[in-house]
């Protein structure tokens, strides 16, 4: 089984159906304001509106909780730091270590912060497969070439996975053990050497073809965006969820 | 390392984007319709060579590889690392959408630096390309501990311990993405020296 999966791409909710135009920009500009606010109530705020989004896009709960586990270790790891280290009023000392106030409610902000930009862009943007992201990217008017670079990688990503899982396991059947050492280290260096020989192989095979099509620097796709009402209706929508979060940041009188 | 969503401040994080659009506006620039397929599929072996892991003691270690990466394409390594996380963003939701610029410049600043610290270096044969090869691969994992730490710090002095520990755990990944960029080096300088003829130009 591939190493490199897009769980949350294939549906048939309201959240998968909807242009992919409109999800990419509130997904972005939900990310950015989130990012940007500092105060409880908009965090909280922000992760209710992922979990609406999330609610929508009707995921299979266990594989979004399993990929949140393992996007929360930078996380973790500021929690086993970030406490100890925050200057503030102690409130629990053990030894030389002791947790400030502070530290806990930083900690705690970046941690709500954190898991709503992920969970809104689980249900947002990874809702979509890679080649309709490079579509609608194309249709945002971004430049070409980066559109292009977006979908070549990760058209070839799988055929080199599997590439490098036939010289793994050539490897194995070979007998190789990995361990502490230099013959380890040349080992995997010439694995990864090999795949970057037969890449840069195969991209002047995909030029010629290319060429052969008549390639002078423009896709044409075949499938077409088509913008529909409730397209419309979820960007005022969103548009009007984003104005409330910056609202309840920005516009209530701050209890201090 | 990546940072997460929501750690950094809005200025950090407006300035990261800022350079990123800069770097990659200058990289795309530099790559004309042949250079696409190329620099595509070998974003696409880099992201796959960072599912190797190499045993260091008792944990392993993901390999970076982003001084390579910059020693085979040179500023066309800008867009390629955008590309490279937005994907990781996207199919593992490593990394994100807001810090996108910060870690494309933590990725890709040090791939560009080296390649035109080293360049003169690795043109000579022998043993100088050797210490060139290892110095690209441990000398891009410094400065992208380094570029972390400047962004954790920016952001507010109390980042300075993680900041410090950030900076440490780079140490070992430094080491070992030197020997193991030497190698590589060695491999296509042998098997494929027409990869490498981006140094020579």
């Amino acid at each position: 089984m591939s190493a490199i999966q897009e769980p949350f791409s294939e549906g048939t909710s309201l959240m998968h159906r909807l242009d992919p135009r409109v999800r990419l920009v509130a997904a972005a500009l939900f990310a950015v304001l989130t990012a940007a606010v500092q105060t409880y109530a908009a965090a909280l705020a922000a992760l209710a509106l992922a979990l609406v989004c999330l609610a929508l896009a009707r995921l299979p709960m266990r594989k979004v909780l399993a990929r949140l586990l393992v996007v929360n270790s930078f996380i973790i790891f500021l929690w086993l730091v970030l406490p100890f280290t925050y200057p503030g009023d102690v409130v629990w000392r053990w030894g030389p270590l002791a947790v400030t106030r502070e530290g806990l409610l930083i900690t705690g902000l970046i941690t709500v912060k954190s898991n709503a930009i992920i969970i809104g862009l689980i249900a947002l943007a990874a809702t979509m497969p890679v080649t309709t992201l490079g579509q609608a990217l194309q249709r945002l008017r971004l430049p070409e070439k980066l559109c292009h670079l977006l979908l070549f990688t990760y058209r070839y990503l799988y055929v080199i996975e599997q590439e490098y899982r036939r010289l793994v396991q050539a490897m194995k059947i070979r007998g190789f053990r990995p361990g502490t050492n230099l013959h380890t280290y040349r080992t995997y260096a010439n694995l990864a050497a090999m795949l970057l020989v037969r890449s840069y192989d195969r991209a002047d095979r995909v030029y010629q073809a290319m060429l052969c099509r008549g390639f002078h620097g423009t896709f044409y796709s075949l499938g077409t965006l088509s913008w529909q009402r409730r397209d419309g209706l979820f960007g005022v929508a969103a548009g009007l969820a984003l104005l409330m979060l910056g609202y309840v940041e920005w516009g209530l009188p701050r209890p201090r | 390392m990546h940072i997460s969503e929501g750690v950094l401040s809005p200025a950090v994080l407006a300035g990261g984007a800022a350079l990123a659009v800069v770097g990659t506006a200058i990289g795309l620039k530099k790559m004309d319709n042949a250079a696409i397929p190329r620099v595509a599929l070998l974003s696409a072996a880099f992201f796959v060579a960072s599912l190797i892991h190499v045993p260091v003691g008792p944990v392993g270690l993901h390999l970076v590889l982003n001084g390579l990466m910059g020693l085979l394409v040179g500023w066309p390594a800008v867009p390629a690392i955008l590309i490279a996380l937005l994907l990781q963003a996207l199919l593992f939701q490593f990394g994100g959408l807001t810090v996108l610029g910060v870690n494309t410049v933590v990725m890709a600043a040090p791939a560009v630096i080296c390649f035109w610290l080293f360049r003169p270096l690795l043109r000579r044969p022998g043993a100088p390309a050797a210490v060139g090869a290892f110095a690209c691969g441990a000398v891009a994992i410094l400065l992208s501990g380094l570029l972390v730490a400047a962004a954790l710090l920016t952001t507010g002095q109390a980042f300075l311990q993680v900041a410090r520990l950030v900076v440490l755990a780079h140490i070992p990944v430094m080491l070992v993405e030197g020997v193991i960029t030497l190698f590589i080096f060695f491999f296509l300088q042998k098997v494929r020296p027409e990869m490498l003829e981006g140094i020579y130009a």
